[in-house]
């Protein structure tokens, strides 16, 4: 039974059309003819995923990059924008929160559901801490007069932390939608692996960019 | 053609999904080919607009003084030139060129042609066609604001993009608009890429592997890779630029600059910052526009000249290294920007390299049409033409990406013919090949023939007698973006020539009625379209005209040759489709795959 639901996880069942696995002909796309939830085989979905995860990494190597030219091309010196403390509390709840979804997951494929549920609850109230903290750490700024268009650090300080909240709420959303759609039960397996590989994408990101944002004077 | 196929249960739910409403079924449709026709009348009504727009430069440019009624004062104003410029720009790159060969025949097509009874993610696609048309009211809107259009050209080039009002007419609500819509774009064009590599990635028919998939399914793919790299930098840019515009920062703004005598509070950005975040996505752009239009010219080719495409896997490979070293050459745009010399020096070189995957792609469609025997239907007129002109367009090419010879011509009207001919008229070229291909297919009719070849011949002469002697004018030093070249003498000189363009642009135009015509009235009187009127042998050509609601009846197809079985030796026809098993009709191994 394990190793059907960890298949079904990882995208082997209803592969559709691979081409370069193609399946003799005569036989159905999953070779009984037949895909349990629709024409699509899950296997899109994760893949839809990570061409997704592409495309937001460049977004954000764009805004990385302009950063970097922005401070060799500047003939105003660069003034690094201190970094709120808040922010080291934040990092550590979302690396938490990874944490805790991936042991939400390894509930999730040993069919523990009230495991699963458990955790993939923390992760998501993890998520709520750190947008919440990094609101704080807004605050914070803007009571030091920091805001946006103070100098060209805050505006990137201001926009990392702003596009990366906003992926995360979006983030926050599909956990809620999956752990709120009852009745299928544990039958949105490709639902949690996507929505997990999202959320460990935008933690380790955020690393990155708090690792930048940390370093920006030695760039 | 009845080779045995799959049933499976989730057909049969489709199918029965099938009947809506008229709203469901037709406005917020989630069936790919509804969507794709969405777009491709998104397209025919931007490229009117367009088209309109360029008449109007064209007139303003021969007769400068000329009172136009619609103008408020009577004569345009060299700000209202601007807008034309930008808008008519703006349109056709974006929602022409980006929106007719990705987002119509390529949604129509490629679930199609791999065997697939829809994209991936069909409520994704409608979300994406739906946004892309928020995006043109959004940019059309553009017209009526206070001030009217953006001045500051497709391009958008900051400091006169980025500070409102005091820079011009049209920059303040006019450049807002134009640059909300361009997010818009950049969103829906995400979407759709996803979308696109997702479905060609996991949604092939049995046997459909990559080495079988047509030459349009891998530039379709390949250009929705580029989307997707492409278009999320330029995403990001425009949130920056917004910023500029909208919070007072300054990434793209230097410190102390003046503008209308008035100094403005910014503290060092950099206007080439914006330039490298623009022309980073704006080069692959390039390539989104005319990759789709080379897969179509092959298919096109290979069918009417009944021959395998020559080359096809070298074919496919050559799609791959343009749209690669596409990302690597964003520099030649910028040769005049005071850039390094050993920076242009390396753009330089790359962008010749990309000679080299071109000329693979034109030698091979000259060794397609060697020796076969050459059918001249209207679609195959238009995939010549397109031949022809990438080389034309793609040979000045070479010229432009010598820094030296760039910054001489770089301001002038040769740049203008450059790209009109390689990117706009060999793309459209593209897109003229593949509605009259498919025309059967999309609207179960065929399209007059005579009137085709018509709308061919005009269209082909016109467009050289406007861009051929544009060269002329660049050479001679005249400059682009001019409203009014009247005064200075040496470009007075050049104004007969511009008063031939006039004409000839004023005859394509009209040559465009023709086109319109046909369509409109094939769509009704057309002659019943068969299955397979052109003896075509890719899957969509297994369908019904037009197909089904789920493509093929609820069965997938299963794949058994490559693409492009034309004349095959032993075969009983000089046509082998893609669902066709060898027993069926006998044919010597191997040759089916590779070419």
């Amino acid at each position: 039974m394990r190793t059907e639901v960890i298949t079904d996880a990882i995208g082997l069942r209803g592969s559709g059309g691979n081409g370069a696995n193609a399946l003799p002909p005569g036989d159905g796309p999953n070779g009984d003819g037949s895909l349990r939830s629709g024409a699509v085989p899950q296997r899109a979905y994760v893949t839809g995923m990570l061409i997704a995860l592409g495309g937001i990494l460049m977004f954000f190597a764009a805004l990385v990059s302009a950063l970097v030219v922005r401070k060799g091309l500047s003939a105003v010196p660069w003034k690094a924008t201190d970094v709120p403390r808040i922010l080291w509390l934040n990092t550590s709840i979302l690396v938490a929160s990874s944490i805790t979804l991936a042991r939400s997951r390894r509930d999730f494929l040993t069919r523990d559901e009230a495991g699963f549920r458990h955790w993939w609850g923390v992760t998501t109230i993890l998520g709520v801490f750190f947008v919440a903290g990094q609101v704080l750490a807004w605050r914070q700024l803007v009571a030091a007069g920091v805001y946006l268009a103070t100098n060209a650090s805050s505006s990137f300080f201001y926009i990392f932390t702003a596009a990366h909240a906003a992926h995360l709420l979006g983030g926050i959303v599909a956990m809620l939608a999956i752990a709120f759609h009852r009745g299928r039960r544990l039958d949105h397996s490709t639902a949690t692996q996507v929505v997990s590989i999202y959320w460990h994408f935008l933690d380790a990101l955020w690393l990155c960019l708090f690792v930048l944002l940390l370093l920006q004077d030695r760039l | 053609m009845n080779a045995p196929a799959n049933t499976h249960p989730e057909f049969g739910r489709a199918a029965a999904h099938a009947e809506k409403a008229f709203v469901r079924r037709y406005i917020f449709s989630t069936d790919h080919k509804i969507i794709g026709l969405q777009y491709f009348f998104l397209a025919l009504t931007a490229v009117t607009v367009g088209i309109v727009l360029s008449l109007l430069m064209r007139f303003h440019l021969v007769w400068p003084a000329a009172h136009l009624p619609f103008v408020s004062g009577g004569i345009m104003t060299p700000e209202q030139y601007l807008a034309l410029v930008t808008m008519h720009g703006t349109l056709m790159v974006f929602f022409v060129l980006t929106t007719a060969p990705q987002g119509a025949f390529g949604n129509f097509f490629l679930p199609i042609q791999i065997g697939a009874p829809d994209m991936a993610f069909p409520r994704l696609n409608m979300l994406s066609f739906w946004l892309t048309f928020s995006a043109f009211l959004c940019m059309m809107a553009a017209f009526l604001v206070r001030g009217g259009a953006p001045i500051s050209g497709w391009t958008a080039y900051p400091p006169l993009s980025a500070l409102g009002d005091v820079t011009g007419p049209g920059e303040g609500t006019g450049q807002t608009l134009w640059l909300v819509s361009i997010l818009i774009f950049c969103l829906a064009s995400l979407l759709g890429s996803i979308n696109f590599i997702s479905t060609t990635i996991d949604m092939r028919a049995p046997g459909m592997t990559l080495m079988r998939m047509p030459l349009t399914v891998w530039a379709w793919f390949v250009t929705a890779i580029l989307s997707l790299l492409a278009f999320s930098v330029l995403l990001a840019g425009g949130i920056l630029l917004f910023l500029d515009r909208s919070a007072g920062t300054s990434f793209f703004l230097p410190a102390g600059l003046v503008v209308n005598s008035e100094l403005q509070m910014r503290n060092g950005g950099s206007p080439l910052l914006w330039q490298h975040l623009f022309w980073f996505f704006g080069h692959p752009e390039v390539y989104i526009a005319i990759l789709p239009g080379m897969g179509v010219t092959s298919q096109i080719i290979a069918n009417f000249s009944r021959k395998p495409v020559f080359g096809y896997r070298v074919m496919a490979i050559a799609i791959c290294a343009i749209g690669f070293l596409g990302f690597l050459i964003w520099g030649h745009h910028m040769f005049v920007s005071g850039m390094n010399p050993y920076s242009g020096l390396a753009f330089s070189m790359l962008t010749l390299a990309i000679a080299v995957p071109s000329a693979v792609k034109t030698f091979n469609w000259l060794g397609t049409l060697w020796g076969g025997k050459i059918q001249f239907h209207v679609p195959m007129l238009f995939a010549l033409g397109f031949v022809s002109f990438f080389i034309t367009g793609g040979l000045s090419g070479i010229f432009l990406a010598q820094p030296a010879l760039d910054t001489m011509l770089h301001a002038t009207y040769y740049v203008v013919a450059h790209f009109h001919l390689v990117m706009g008229v060999a793309a459209i070229f593209g897109i003229f090949g593949a509605t009259y291909y498919w025309f059967p297919k999309m609207f179960g009719r065929m399209m007059n023939e005579t009137l085709g070849k018509i709308h061919f011949w005009l269209t082909f002469g016109a467009v050289y007698c406007i861009f051929m002697p544009m060269h002329f004018i660049g050479i001679a030093g005249g400059i682009r973006r001019y409203a009014d070249a009247t005064g200075p003498a040496y470009l007075a000189g050049l104004q007969p020539l511009h008063l031939f363009i006039t004409i000839a642009a004023f005859i394509a135009a009209t040559a465009q009625l023709v086109f319109f015509y046909n369509f409109f009235r094939s769509l009704r009187a057309g002659a019943r379209a068969s299955n397979n009127p052109w003896n075509a042998t890719t899957l969509e050509w297994t369908t019904s005209s037009p197909p089904l609601h789920d493509n093929f009846d609820g069965r997938y197809p299963n794949v058994y040759r490559g693409p492009y079985d034309y004349s095959v030796p032993g075969a009983s026809q000089d046509f082998l489709m893609q669902n066709m098993p060898d027993e069926q009709y006998p044919a010597p191994k191997g040759p089916s795959d590779a070419h």
